[in-house]
């Protein structure tokens, strides 16, 4: 019984790395960068929905827009101050330095605003648990809505990218931007547009992450962000359906590590399959095998 | 290309010379000050303000912050005003050392600090050959005070895990015990490892040992699942508040209730902003300080603490609050002067601080030991409706 | 006196590099022996021999070899331990500090070496992120290692344990030398400034041989077309291993200068977690990729700042956050860069009416 609560655990788990997940790995497919202060745009929504919801007793559905529209409009104006003039930069990195700059500032904004102080994330979602086996197995109802939005997610977010003109756009960008830009794309706006995307679901994400596991500091989106990261990679970055495999395996392997080998090496076992994984598969689980021209 | 390496290189000349500059000026200001007027103590304080240990900094500054306030506002210590300052440390050894020097360029002439364990024995090291007096508010690690000039307000990490097994073991609250600990942190390890030895001898049989880290500690359901499996009455949680309040609702959510015990850190637990206290409900915990308590002294640096900062005090506070309190007293005792140098001061504190006996927050009638240990019983608490009550 | 127009540019531009380090030294150590220096700058002198080294051997690999690597921190962090672990058992044995670090240092080199080489073997053929993301969680599990590591020394010998103190089953005599994530503590102080700007010499000279040798030109052709270098018959994995453990082994030489500098020796998060690799990965690219002296005065810039932003208190590190984001854009954005060449053109110009 406790394997399928173990199971359960790291699903959820997996759940929230596979929705940050999405964030990296869409920005990195459009615009090759690794945005390293995606985990603190969560971490700027999750207190803006706290701060919605206790500051100004708004309604949970009305913050978690709100801290959409917010985090939107941050990603925007991050990607337009420090990310763009860098995106032809001669070198690919200066942009992840940036990125990490921007990971800083936003880490020390919100210890400057909020405090240091640890706050306890506002019940956001209400679900009761789900009790089975006469109270043996118990699935949390935050678990469920953060697994139901995970694939909601994914779902709308692919037929997004397939179906929708914007979406094709965004394919192309990703596909050459040079040729996309000759087929009359706005290159600069589609990734605008995806860092705008990005943003909204790091909004999301904030809420599930706080609600599965709800304490708020300025230090709550770091870790998380880079075990997605992490996800995004094991999966094959660039590839949605691989951020959710990514992020679920990472999340059960977390989980499974801690119960059945050593909790004290939970950290060492994830990485180290990690590893194994990219050794025998380099590119990532669904990463498409770029063959070299020469 | 030209213009880049100018720019760089002047950046790094300014900086080099501003490092340099800045000792100059403050060096005369603090003759100035320390010289001809011989006007104020000069306090250094020492902890993370940044970081994911700043909320426990932040405590210790205001709660020192606070004393010092109230000390000038008396008429300072025999006239003599106090100044304070407060520098960062990111919670990073070598950091700490470096806030360390900043303050002693600043003439600093004796230190509360630092606040968290790993780098209170970096200082410790650099302030030993230096001959500064340091009293460390909450560094728990037993390496905090190993040289005769560092002091301690809170209890020392193998007391608390000693403490903690003795005092399940003699009222029989458990048997079966769990433990879960910070196996990437120096106090939580620390605690645990002298709670797992006097389990031992008080007949507590340690079920479930187990570990998170610092890079995983927002899920902790594989660790109670264990301990619930392993049949755990009671679960020991040797670490901060910020974790504990997380593996109460967790605990929480798969119907798990067995007795939680916790140490020092777990005070404030009930100030985490949105915290169901009901969930705390039955914790268990040895700490110097209850904010609760009918003492009129703590009732008083409660009601100061939350007008001036806003929020609860927790024992970070406390102990800080006490410990520039007997800075006072031994500054008192020893008669220093504030035209004295940093180690004519430090030698004086050394044996005054073995003779005061001051009435804190933390404890009536705290004495120190010559080896740097304060004489002080923890307090048992259990939390009941929502609030903190001592067991007697 | 030796015309500096007839030396070759290389050569010229390397004795740059060696001249300004000696210049800071000399002014540095005129400084301190004068009394001049304050105790915060005294006390950061080593710390920045380390955070160069670092720089510098980082550089090797992103700049000179290519490739990303996020886990450089563990390199120095396997360094630390190794030779703090030796320097604490061989207090007694050997007292002269200086051939104690000596020794420390070698074993510090060859064991951040050494799991350089065990590392780059199975790694080395991924690729941009891919290597990225391996080298992160190497750097991870070196921490995760260190901080459930328990070594004891007694009369019956050294004892491991991963479990905690007690489960060594020491003798009374016992020791325990590396104790979980309270880690070394008591290592012997003996990182001086001159043996860090010594080692500053040593990496450099390395580091800079090596880009101008035969080797390093491999190393270079991999760098910028692997096919190519690869069909005029160079052996890839040989090269990249090559640099990849000698970069390695530099960030053991820092990590032994760092550990015999404190007192007390953790791996935390903040010291040798992947946010100090990015950290040394800052300074590389602030510097210049690929530009070795670019990477020393970075290396000082970034670390003196957060320092001298003291004043700020609260605001410290917000502003320096900015500061770096500023820095950035400044160095890289090509419409910067634009601008600057610009206005440098403007003051040629300027100069030579004047003149």
């Amino acid at each position: 019984m406790s394997f399928i609560s173990y199971l359960i655990n790291g699903i959820s788990l997996g759940s929230v790395y596979a929705i940050i997940a999405l964030g990296y790995t869409m920005v990195y497919g459009i615009a090759k960068m690794l945005n390293f202060a995606h985990g603190d745009v969560i971490m700027i929504g999750a207190y803006v929905v706290m701060a919605a919801m206790t500051g100004m007793g708004l309604h949970p559905a009305v913050a978690i827009i709100l801290a959409a529209v917010f985090c939107t409009v941050l990603g925007i104006v991050i990607e337009s101050v420090a990310y763009r003039p860098l995106l032809n930069a001669a070198s690919s990195l200066a942009v992840l330095i940036t990125a990490i700059g921007v990971s800083y500032l936003l880490q020390n904004i919100a210890l400057l605003v909020f405090g240091a102080n640890t706050i306890s994330f506002p019940k956001a979602l209400s679900l009761p648990a789900i009790s089975l086996a006469d109270g043996a197995l118990t699935i949390t109802g935050e678990a469920i809505v953060t697994i139901v939005s995970c694939i909601v997610i994914m779902v709308v977010l692919n037929v997004f990218i397939h179906e929708s003109k914007a979406g094709q756009a965004m394919l192309a960008v990703s596909e050459d931007k040079g040729a996309a830009q000759l087929m009359g794309i706005n290159v600069n706006g589609t990734i605008a547009l995806t860092f705008a995307i990005g943003s909204a679901l790091a909004a999301f994400a904030g809420v599930l992450l706080c609600s599965a596991y709800p304490t708020l500091t300025p230090y709550t989106g770091a870790m998380p962000g880079i075990k997605a990261f992490v996800a995004a990679v094991f999966g094959g970055i660039g590839s949605i359906p691989g951020a959710l495999i990514g992020g679920l395996l990472l999340g059960i392997i977390e989980i499974f590590g801690k119960a059945y080998i050593s909790s004290q090496m939970a950290d060492a076992i994830v990485f180290g399959v990690l590893i194994l994984i990219l050794l025998v598969k380099p590119t990532g689980i669904l990463g498409k095998n770029i063959q070299e021209k020469v | 290309m030209r213009l880049k390496k100018a720019v760089s290189v002047t950046l790094m000349a300014v900086m080099s010379l501003s490092l340099l500059a800045g000792c100059g000026s403050e060096g005369q200001q603090g003759s100035k000050e320390g010289g001809s007027d011989g006007a104020v103590f000069k306090i250094g304080g020492i902890g993370p303000a940044t970081g994911s240990a700043a909320v426990y900094g932040e405590a210790v500054k205001n709660g020192a912050e606070l004393a010092v306030k109230e000390i000038n506002e008396a008429g300072g210590i025999n006239g003599v005003q106090i100044e304070f300052n407060y520098q960062d440390d990111e919670n990073d050894a070598e950091k700490a050392v470096n806030a360390y020097n900043t303050l002693k360029d600043w003439d600093m002439q004796m230190l509360l600090g630092t606040v968290t364990s790993g780098p209170c024995v970096a200082v410790g090291e650099v302030a030993q050959e230096d001959n500064m007096f340091m009293l460390t508010p909450s560094g728990t690690a037993v390496e905090c005070v190993k040289y005769d000039n560092a002091f301690r307000v809170c209890f020392s990490d193998p007391m608390q895990g000693l403490e903690s097994a003795k005092y399940i073991g003699e009222n029989h609250l458990a048997t079966k015990v769990a433990a879960i600990y910070d196996s990437s942190d120096v106090y939580s390890t620390g605690i645990y490892q002298a709670f797992a030895e006097e389990a031992e001898n008080q007949n507590l049989e340690i079920v479930a040992a187990e570990a998170f880290t610092g890079e995983s500690k927002s899920d902790f359901s594989v660790q109670l699942q264990k301990a619930k499996d392993a049949g755990a009455e009671l679960v020991f949680l040797p670490f901060y508040y910020s974790e504990a309040s997380l593996v109460l609702k967790q605990a929480a959510g798969m119907s798990y209730s067995p007795i939680f015990f916790g140490c020092d850190g777990m005070d404030g637990i009930l100030a985490v902003e949105g915290f169901d206290a009901n969930l705390a409900n039955d914790l268990i915990f040895l700490s110097p300080f209850t904010p609760t308590s009918d003492d009129e002294m703590i009732q008083k640096f409660v009601g100061d603490f939350e007008s001036a900062y806003g929020g609860t005090p927790n024992q970070f506070a406390a102990d800080a609050y006490d410990g520039i309190y007997a800075i006072k007293a031994a500054l008192e005792e020893a008669n220093a002067t504030p035209d004295m140098s940093a180690s004519d001061i430090c030698e004086a504190m050394k044996t005054a601080m073995t003779a005061i006996e001051i009435d804190g927050v933390t404890a009536k009638g705290l004495k120190w030991e010559a080896s740097g240990e304060p004489s002080k019983e923890p307090m048992v608490v259990k939390i009941a409706d929502g609030n903190y009550a001592v067991v007697e | 006196m030796i015309n500096m127009k007839k030396i070759n540019k290389t050569t010229r531009s390397n004795l740059t590099t060696y001249a300004m380090i000696l210049v800071m030294f000399l002014v540095m150590q005129t400084l301190v022996s004068t009394g001049n220096v304050s105790s915060l700058l005294q006390g950061l002198l080593v710390p920045l021999c380390a955070y160069i080294i670092l720089a510098v051997s980082l550089n090797l690999t992103v700049g000179i070899l290519g490739e990303l690597s996020l886990g450089h921190a563990g390199f120095m962090c396997v360094g630390a331990f190794s030779s703090a672990f030796f320097s604490k058992c061989m207090a007694d044995v050997i007292p002269v500090a200086g051939v104690r670090y000596f020794f420390a240092l070698c074993i510090g080199a060859a064991a951040a070496g050494l799991c350089g080489v065990l590392v780059g073997i199975p790694v080395l053929r991924l690729k941009g992120d891919y290597l990225a993301i391996v080298t992160l969680a190497f750097g991870e599990i070196i921490k995760n290692v260190m901080n459930i590591l328990f070594i004891g020394k007694d009369s019956a010998g050294f004892h491991f344990s991963t479990k905690d103190s007690r489960s060594l089953g020491l003798l009374e005599d016992g020791e325990v030398i590396i104790n979980g994530p309270q880690g070394i503590t008591g290592t012997p102080k003996d990182s001086t400034f001159l043996i860090g700007v010594i080692l500053i010499f040593v990496t450099l000279f390395i580091v800079l041989n090596l880009i101008h040798s035969r080797s390093g030109r491999a190393i270079m052709s991999i760098r910028d077309n692997r096919i190519a270098a690869e069909s005029v018959g160079i052996n890839i994995t040989k090269y990249k291993l090559m640099a990849f453990s000698i970069s390695a082994a530099l960030a053991g030489v820092a990590g032994v200068t760092y550990a015999h500098n404190l007192a007390n020796l953790t791996a935390q998060p903040k010291n040798f977690g992947y946010n100090m690799s990015i950290m040394i990965l800052v300074f590389v690219v602030l510097g210049g990729i690929g530009n070795i002296r670019g990477s020393v005065i970075a290396a000082v810039i970034l670390t003196l700042l957060p320092e001298l932003l003291r004043g700020l208190s609260d605001y410290r590190m917000l502003i320096y956050a900015v500061v770096l984001i500023a820095m950035m854009l400044f160095n890289w954005s090509p419409k910067a860069i634009e601008w600057r060449e610009k206005h440098m053109a403007r003051f040629k110009r300027n100069n030579k009416k004047e003149a």
